[in-house]
């Protein structure tokens, strides 16, 4: 990806990301959440990762912010004023934010300078290559993730049944 | 830049398909059949030259209701969000639209020595993209309820947002079993795998393949595309016009063309990946190759415009079908509709992928 893609996409990336948390009313935060991950789906199909873009599109874009805007449409939650967000709460966040950044920092100081010259490997982002990767490399991995969701499912009809 | 131009072509003609099949042909089929269904006679009194042979609702559904929706007052609520309210067609409709791109209509075309491959887009995980966009048109749906500032509307949207969710991960796990069996996700590849033929005279049609998943898709199809039984959304006794109510003149237009987008998508899917697509029995690119020997060859030009009369030909049935069903069937009530997704398709579905992965497992050697 040159630098004209990854500016041209990295600017309106981190607009709409601000505008999630600065827009007052829930439903256009969520739907700006929405235009922010269907623009990291670009991002992923600028860098020849088209199986990673597909899968961020139906899990993200189409599965997980539907039901954000389901729950958020459900409860009716009205455009928040500003005066009624807790003080504690603002401090706790602006710290928050502060700590990450400088971790941000120090981290790209550590990453390698500039950009890899190296071509891609034959079949880079299809769906047989990220395939042979998880199932040998991260075989471990990807099997202990699924047993993780299995226990989220199972918790949350625990939680949502009182007498199963 | 005629690489360009050729596929600017192919697209225009792959949306102009679709738009004629969902917008004249199957709004005409709805209100027609509709009536042989019910037992009325149906639209029958807009006619240009007398009275026959213009007279089977022909007028009446290509030029009296467009021009009528199309010229009727954009009314916007007062208390409606402006934006979304506008918006919210477009949503739904762009998502609608755009699938078809990777669809194949055709095998190829050889134009002197250039070799064009007859479908819009050829995407090597052509699946999944179909998938993404069809769960992306959703949120028009959900935005138009909650953009009119309407009660109606709102429970229309929540309705479609539940509804569509649960019978997307039905749709996708029945492809599974469909993507195992012919081990690709380009779909001009599982169209052109199924020009085979099993023991030498039956098409290798996914059909016969995946009988079940083709039940499962068809159904969450159907509900993917909000018609009868699945309606919910819309339901004219329960909520009006569901998450349209606030809407008039183009936009409402925009939403129903919506509807029968999504049934003709539904009709190409269907035909490719379990009805051969643009494939005809024993039709090879040179011409027909019979099994009980003989031979009728034909030039290129005319095997490609039968394979694309016979993808056309499929999608018509498949949409008049959908149709048929949408006149046939009542309406189920809403935990009907989840118990029906979650307890019956699902689990349907996850047993077709195990079944299929364990036949290709016994039956292909280990590599």
């Amino acid at each position: 990806m040159d630098h004209v893609t990854f500016f041209a996409l990295a600017l309106p990336l981190i607009v709409v990301a601000a505008m999630v948390i600065l827009h007052p009313n829930p439903v256009y935060s969520a739907l700006f959440l929405v235009l922010t991950l269907f623009l990291l789906a670009v991002y992923f199909l600028f860098l020849d990762a088209h199986m990673v873009a597909a899968l961020q599109i139906i899990v993200y874009t189409g599965a997980i912010m539907v039901l954000f805007l389901f729950v958020i449409m459900l409860l009716n939650l009205q455009a928040s004023p500003r005066e009624n967000q807790r003080t504690g709460l603002r401090l706790a966040a602006t710290v928050g934010g502060v700590v990450l950044g400088i971790e941000l920092v120090l981290l790209l100081r550590r990453a390698p300078n500039g950009t890899s010259q190296n071509p891609l490997p034959e079949g880079f982002g299809t769906v047989v290559s990220l395939s042979e990767r998880l199932f040998t490399d991260f075989l471990l991995p990807f099997e202990i993730t699924s047993i993780l969701l299995l226990v989220a499912v199972v918790g949350a009809v625990v939680l949502a049944k009182r007498n199963i | 830049m005629t690489d360009f131009l050729i596929t600017f072509i192919k697209t225009l003609l792959v949306l102009l398909m679709v738009l004629n099949i969902s917008a004249l042909f199957s709004a005409w089929v709805d209100r027609k059949a509709s009536a042989l269904v019910q037992n009325r006679i149906g639209a029958n009194r807009a006619a240009i030259f007398g009275k026959l042979p213009f007279n089977f609702g022909l007028v009446n559904s290509m030029l009296c209701d467009p021009i009528k929706l199309f010229t009727k007052e954009d009314f916007i609520p007062p208390n409606a969000d402006r934006l979304l309210h506008t918006l919210a067609p477009i949503i739904a409709f762009v998502p609608a639209l755009v699938t078809f791109i990777a669809i194949p209509f055709g095998d190829v075309l050889i134009v002197g020595d250039r070799i064009i491959n007859l479908q819009a887009a050829n995407l090597n995980v052509g699946i999944l993209y179909v998938l993404a966009m069809v769960s992306l048109g959703v949120y028009g749906i959900v935005l138009a309820g909650w953009a009119s500032n309407n009660r109606w509307a709102l429970l229309g949207g929540i309705r479609a947002s539940a509804q569509m969710i649960s019978y997307e991960i039905a749709m996708g796990l029945s492809l599974i079993g469909t993507v195992l069996t012919f081990g690709s996700l380009d779909l001009q590849e599982i169209a052109r795998a199924q020009g085979q033929l099993i023991g030498g005279w039956i098409p290798a049609w996914g059909i016969l393949y995946q009988p079940v998943a083709f039940f499962i898709f068809m159904a969450a199809g159907i509900a993917e595309s909000k018609r009868i039984p699945f309606d919910l959304p819309e339901a004219e006794s329960e909520l009006i016009q569901g998450y349209f109510t606030e809407y008039s003149g183009s936009k409402q237009a925009t939403f129903m063309v919506v509807d029968l987008v999504e049934s003709v998508i539904v009709s190409g899917l269907v035909t490719t990946l379990f009805f051969g697509g643009w494939q005809i029995p024993f039709l090879a690119r040179n011409g027909f190759h019979f099994p009980w020997g003989g031979a009728v060859l034909l030039p290129s030009l005319l095997v490609v415009l039968l394979q694309v009369g016979s993808f056309t030909i499929k999608i018509l049935f498949f949409t008049f079908l959908q149709l048929m069903i949408r006149w046939t069937l009542p309406r189920f009530r809403y935990d009907q509709l989840m118990n029906l997704g979650w307890k019956g398709l699902l689990p349907l579905s996850l047993l077709n992928v195990m079944v299929t992965a364990l036949v290709i497992l016994l039956t292909q050697p280990a590599q």
